[in-house]
């Protein structure tokens, strides 16, 4: 079996199952955010059941709308808190204390290998870096998970991508996933599993990996997922407490299908609004002015972008007229950057630099577009409307494009700087 | 379960953000969400679906953003099924937990037109339309999935399941 079979048989208690499946499977770990978790706490006092499952399993995150930016998200942060408190919820992240959901499961310790976390949040596919099998679902289901801690799933047909060569320098993971969902679309894996492996993928730091697993969602997949090595257990040592059980792929493990990529030809990849999968490489972009550049999201908003971003603009100036929005992915990553000096040498360029939080990401606040404008984004997605007006335009791309982007007013090829 | 209804037409990749844009969800009333739907992509949308609209759309209908505000606004403003020829799996999931029946039909876009008279018969996995007068295969819903519509939706059907002492 693979890993994500592996993961989901010994959730449902069985020794083995095989795709198609449908399997009910004990959750391990629930997370909800301040925008889906009202919604499940409604519905959740609807069923009728007293008490939550379990409240040492569930993790509430206020993210999206932090510090409260009307009075509406106020009264939903509030409506957490109290249900927070009268649930005993174990691990409940307020303003000022996470940060974006999955940057604080994954520091946190509430992602550990081999386990069943699910999330009200679509990029819950992220925790797959870890070498856990997390999936989004939406507010009404979460509510029952919450009242019995069980769920049904379908066992995903799993896709792999063995991935080889030597990145070019300024080309990395941000480029490499952009690039699979601009092959494969963003139906490509539609309710299937995406599993990375391959040298490359093995001498990538957590970071990364987390980058790659979190955009899995864009191309439907369940969940994105790397078995677990030495440098997972490296990383979750520090931060989980109790016994891990990871649980790794067979070496003859099935796959609907197995893709071998070489990244060494790679340029820096930009996808080109409004679909994720409308993805071009930056030569074919490049001289497009923008008007914004955001640096942040659960997808590159870690301490290894903002470094990246800082080593750009260093002694530099961001172009006039263009703003560079820095939102550092959690109070962990912001402490960090402020630790290096990261955040000064931003600002000195003339970054503005938010709280932790979704913001400009997820188009709530502290960032957004006006109509005509255009935007260069280390986020996930460039839907229209995403951030603001949708008559914007969004661009995804790496840390380092976004960064050189911001320096020189228009998309720019960072190795060219 | 049969539901029937007149036809409105959407493209590919319909993604939950335009369904119900980021800054409508400060909001948990469903009839406030249904005012929205659909608005950047055909803003007359909401006085269409008034009175009863089958959705026929592309492949990966609601990708994106897991917000269950979407199939939620598009229930509440009177969208009594969604056929596509493959949906995005949160939503897909989040649909059917709300009661809102959802079916693949491979060849469906190609078979309908705006305003078609449209009749979807879940159990059986078969998508009429009446005005074309065609038959076309579409899925076949699982039985637990059919329990969950016809209880119109996942809450009311763990109700049912609810013992008299509050525990599943
Ligand atoms: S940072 Fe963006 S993609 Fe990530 S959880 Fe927040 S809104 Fe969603």
């Amino acid at each position: 079996m693979n890993i994500s079979e592996k993961i989901l048989a010994r959730a449902s208690c069985r020794k083995e199952v095989s795709p198609g499946e449908i399997v009910e499977a004990n959750v391990d770990v629930a997370m909800v955010n301040d925008i889906t978790g009202p919604l499940a706490i409604e519905t959740f006092r609807k069923i009728g059941v007293k008490k939550v499952w379990d409240n040492t399993r569930i993790v509430m995150v206020l993210d999206h709308q932090v510090p409260a930016d009307s009075a509406k998200s106020a009264e939903l942060h509030k409506m957490m808190r109290r249900f927070a408190k009268e649930q005993n919820i174990r691990y409940f992240y307020d303003v000022g204390l996470g940060g974006v959901c999955h940057q604080v499961m994954v520091e946190k310790g509430h992602v550990r290998p081999g386990e069943l976390i699910l999330g009200a949040d679509s990029h819950t596919c992220t925790y797959g870096a870890l070498g856990a099998f997390g999936t989004g679902i939406g507010s009404t289901e979460m509510a029952a998970v919450f009242a019995t801690g069980k769920i049904w799933l379908k066992v995903p047909e799993t896709i792999k991508f063995n991935v080889a060569g030597e990145f070019q320098k300024f080309v990395g993971a941000k480029d490499l996933i952009l690039s699979i969902i601009g092959q494969i679309g963003a139906d490509g894996a539609n309710y299937k599993a995406m599993e990375f492996d391959g040298p490359v993928i093995r001498n990538m730091n957590i970071s990364d990996r987390l980058t790659i697993c979190n955009m899995a969602v864009e191309a439907g997949a369940k969940t994105g997922i790397i078995s677990p090595d030495r440098k997972v257990m490296a990383y979750i040592k520090k931060r989980v407490d109790g016994q891990i059980k990871p649980l790794k792929s067979d070496a003859d493990a099935r796959y609907e299908k197995i893709f071998d990529l070489d990244v060494s030809p790679l340029e820096p990849q930009v996808a080109c609004p409004s679909s994720v999968d409308n993805v071009k490489p930056v030569s074919e972009v490049e001289g497009t002015p923008i008007d914004q550049a955001f640096i942040g999201s659960c997808t590159n908003g870690r301490i290894e972008d903002l470094r990246v971003a800082a080593k750009i603009v260093k002694g530099k100036k961001v172009k006039n007229n263009v703003r560079l929005i820095i939102t550092p992915a959690s109070r962990e990553v912001y402490l960090q950057a402020l630790r290096e000096g990261l955040l000064e040498t931003l600002t000195e360029a003339g970054a503005c630099i938010c709280n932790p939080t979704c913001g400009a990401c997820f188009g709530g606040q502290m960032g957004l577009l006006a109509d005509g404008e255009t935007c260069i984004s280390s986020s996930n997605r460039n839907f229209t409307g995403r951030m603001g007006s949708p008559k914007a335009d969004i661009y995804l791309a790496s840390p380092a494009t976004v960064a050189a982007s911001a320096l020189k007013g228009e998309i720019t090829d960072p190795r060219r700087l | 379960m049969k539901v029937r209804g007149k036809a409105v037409i959407f493209g590919d990749s319909v993604n939950t953000d335009v369904i119900i844009p980021s800054k409508y969800l400060t909001t948990l009333d469903p009839n406030e969400l249904a005012k929205h739907v659909m608005e950047g992509l055909d803003p007359t949308f909401y006085e269409k679906a008034r009175g009863g609209v089958i959705i026929v759309a592309g492949k990966n209908f609601g990708c994106g953003s897991s917000r269950e505000h979407a199939p939620i606004a598009l229930k509440h403003a009177g969208v009594k099924c969604i056929i596509a020829k493959s949906f995005a799996r949160i939503f897909y999931r989040n649909a059917i937990n709300i009661g809102l029946p959802v079916v693949e039909c491979v060849q469906i876009l190609e078979k309908t037109d705006n305003d078609d008279e449209l009749l979807v018969n879940l159990a059986v996995g078969e998508v009429v339309n009446l005005t074309k007068n065609l038959r076309l295969q579409a899925s076949k819903l699982p039985n637990f999935i059919l329990e969950i519509i016809s209880a119109g939706g996942l809450v009311e059907h763990l109700k049912r399941r609810l013992g008299k002492n509050g525990k599943l």
